[in-house]
């Protein structure tokens, strides 16, 4: 299998439990990196903290494991100062939109070339089952026993809002296009984001009662639709799949590029 | 275009955590978990390559290998 | 040919050293009174190909820099008491994760916002242990803007050769003063540059296992070695470990690295210690004073001596003790409510002989304010 070509594999099995998205997520992954045909010396993954950030440690390109929150700045780093790497940045949705959620509109404000995807499972699952920023109204968790008062961020308009080039979202339901979203991401020349809807069938689907990762794979299916389909005008509550922003603006690093050659020239 | 075939499955039996997602999207029900929770092919003759159990293996435990005749 | 001589502050001499030492990346968060290294460093960088960013905070600062650092660049990052605050995170991974960087803490008033336009060198300690966890640091400072750019060189130099972030303590009163500084031609101050792994492709790369001399080799990101970096404790390829003799090894490299290697590290001036009834010890702005007082006493006959600390972590217990062993009394001078003063109480051998001269009330302590405290331990009353 050509994914393994792209693993450590010492050290699977991997730790997210049984039925864990994140895994789905991982696997498709692979297979967009491996379609896009790019060598391994030339990926940076950089990731914080939570469930999500183990993916890094289970790749075998350069990989950064970070803080809580503050991948997308490490990688910022990264990224300016060798802009002919690929890097791609997976956080959890606490990690990139609650502690992180300062340096993640920044990054798409800049509109510098990191892949950053989403993997979210509307909850913390490393610490045990917490409500995030994304978990949203009405929700259980062990921080919200009398269901959960807080408004969620929707990542799309929020990236979009804050400037990323290129937006999009799906679920681990829709494997294939989890890596044509990928292939995509990775390819566009600015700040890519791509939501993974993923489900965390040990808390989030637990507390929730949302059955087993079977049928919170399956829900996926019945809760989102293509963008612009028929089915959404009729049922508006239908989440959209697919790519909401791809747009060509000027890239950070090349942006810089600019400023050096002024600097060069005023020297 | 010609359709692949099945040359074979390989499933890392260490890897599996059973969480029965390959066995739930198999259109034809090729899978099974044994009684250990872990996946194996209990009618590979069904199988039709569409790889619905590869993509979606959240421990990549699964391969299905095919060949284009 | 004749030396470039400028007058500038001493932020400016910072980014001279910064840019000689080979500095090519910085990302860094407005912040008074450290932000004109910044605004130089906007101009500088890009002329020489190097980068500058603007971050959104200066936590994101700290981490861009490591992100820079592990692509093989030399980096640095600048700020002030609150903007260190937020930087302690930072750190501690660099700290963990063993990646050389510099980071420069032009201090003022606190806590918190406290006096930002006044000095004030009240972040020794938190430069020691602000950041969580045990762990060793290296933290140095300078009195004057020549000093300050040997300094500044040497701690890049320093970040290299024990894979460690340095942290430079200097304060609003050398930050923004002017003064004369003569720039040292290429060549004159060595530079320690970044030491890469030797191992070819293909063969078996441990991030973290130094060599026989204690340096450990490391590989650009992006280059032909993939390896794991994290803030977990670690095994010698970088990836998460718990295993108890892995982590008791770690820990004991992150300190030991730094503290068997205290004479190395050491950097200190003295002034006439070889007859001094009293000894002043001082570092940074403050030393001006010190020194200032130790010159004109001595025209009165008083024996007095300096023994100005520029590096501050490690502390140099050793040479403290030796060089204040025939004192009869050990003046601490320092801009805060005594920091310094405790580690020199460790280091000497009469405790209760060593004496704080400070002022912490935003106005640089004078050399009447160190004189007064002299004529107290002298019975001679203010």
């Amino acid at each position: 299998m050509a994914v393994k070509d792209y693993i450590r594999e010492r050290f699977f099995p991997h730790m997210w439990c049984p039925g864990c998205g994140h895994g789905i997520v991982l696997n498709s992954m692979l297979r967009a990196i491996d379609a896009l045909g790019l060598s391994k010396n030339e990926i940076v993954m950089v990731s914080g903290i939570g469930c999500s950030s183990r993916i890094s440690g289970y790749v075998d390109f350069h990989s950064l494991h970070t803080l809580h929150g503050r991948a997308l700045a490490f990688a910022t780093g990264v990224k300016l100062s060798r802009p002919e790497l690929n890097v791609i940045v997976p956080m959890g949705d606490g990690d990139a939109l609650a502690i992180g959620g300062n340096h993640f509109i920044h990054a798409a404000r800049r509109n510098i070339d990191l892949t950053a995807v989403v993997m979210n499972n509307r909850i913390y699952g490393m610490t045990g089952g917490q409500y995030s920023p994304l978990s949203g109204q009405g929700i259980l968790a062990t921080t919200a026993p009398y269901s959960n008062i807080d408004s969620d961020f929707d990542v799309v308009d929020l990236a979009s809002a804050a400037g990323a080039t290129f937006v999009a979202r799906t679920t681990t339901y829709h494997a294939r296009q989890i890596t044509d979203l990928l292939k995509a991401a990775i390819l566009h020349e600015g700040f890519s984001v791509v939501e993974v809807m993923s489900q965390c069938p040990t808390y989030f689907g637990r507390k929730n009662r949302l059955g087993s990762a079977v049928d919170m794979v399956e829900r996926f299916k019945k809760i989102t639709t293509p963008i612009g389909s028929k089915a959404k005008r009729e049922h508006p509550e239908l989440i959209e799949r697919g790519i909401f922003v791809q747009k060509e603006t000027t890239e950070y690093c090349s942006a810089y590029d600019d400023v050096i050659e002024k600097a060069m020239k005023g020297n | 275009m010609a359709k692949p075939k099945l040359k074979a499955h390989h499933i890392i039996r260490e890897w599996c955590k059973g969480c029965g997602i390959c066995v739930h999207f198999c259109p034809t029900n090729v899978l099974e978990l044994d009684s250990e929770d872990k996946v194996t092919v209990a009618r590979a003759q069904d199988c039709i390559c569409c790889l619905q159990c590869e993509l979606r293996c959240p421990d990549l435990a699964i391969e299905v290998e095919t060949q284009t005749e | 040919m004749a030396k470039q001589i400028k007058f500038v502050q001493g932020n400016e001499a910072c980014v001279e050293a910064a840019i000689y030492a080979g500095l090519d990346f910085f990302a860094g968060y407005p912040i008074t009174p450290s932000t004109e290294i910044a605004e130089l460093l906007s101009q500088r960088l890009p002329r020489k190909g190097g980068k500058f960013i603007q971050m959104e905070d200066e936590i994101a600062s700290i981490c861009a820099i490591i992100g820079a650092s592990l692509t093989g660049h030399k980096v640095m990052t600048a700020t002030s008491g609150p903007g260190f605050s937020l930087m302690q995170e930072g750190l501690g991974y660099a700290i963990m994760a063993e990646i050389p960087c510099v980071i420069v803490n032009v201090q003022r008033g606190g806590p918190s916002t406290g006096l930002p336009t006044h000095g004030s060198q009240g972040d020794v300690y938190q430069a020691r242990w602000g950041t969580h966890g045990d762990h060793a640091i290296i933290a140095m400072t300078a009195s004057s803007h020549q000093d300050l750019f040997q300094i500044t060189v040497e701690a890049f130099n320093l970040a290299e050769t024990y894979r460690t972030p340095v942290i430079l303590l200097f304060d609003e009163g050398i930050g923004h003063m002017r003064e004369r500084l003569v720039l040292p031609e290429k060549g004159e101050i060595p530079l320690v540059e970044r030491l890469r792994t030797a191992v070819k492709g293909g063969v078996d790369f441990h991030p973290y296992l130094p060599r026989e001399d204690g340096r450990l080799p490391m590989a650009d990101f992006g280059g032909i070695h993939r390896y794991n970096v994290t803030g977990l404790y670690h095994d010698m390829w970088g990836f998460p470990s718990d295993s108890p003799p892995i982590v008791h090894g770690l820990i004991r490299h992150l300190v030991d690295k730094i503290h068997n290697n205290v004479n190395h590290i050491a950097r200190y001036k003295e002034y006439h210690l070889e007859d001094a009834d009293n000894i002043f010890i001082s570092y940074g702005s403050a030393a001006r004073s010190a020194l200032h007082v130790v010159k004109s006493q001595r025209k009165k006959g008083e024996r007095l001596g300096l023994l100005e600390l520029q590096t501050l972590w490690p502390f140099p217990y050793d040479l403290v003790r030796e060089k204040c062993a025939r004192a009869r009394f050990v003046l601490v001078v320092e801009m805060n409510m005594g920091q310094i003063v405790l580690e020199v109480k460790r280091a000497v051998e009469k405790p209760d002989r060593v004496v704080l001269a400070n002022r912490v009330d935003g106005v640089f302590i004078t050399d009447a304010d160190i004189r007064n405290t002299l004529r107290i331990i002298e019975g001679k009353g203010v």
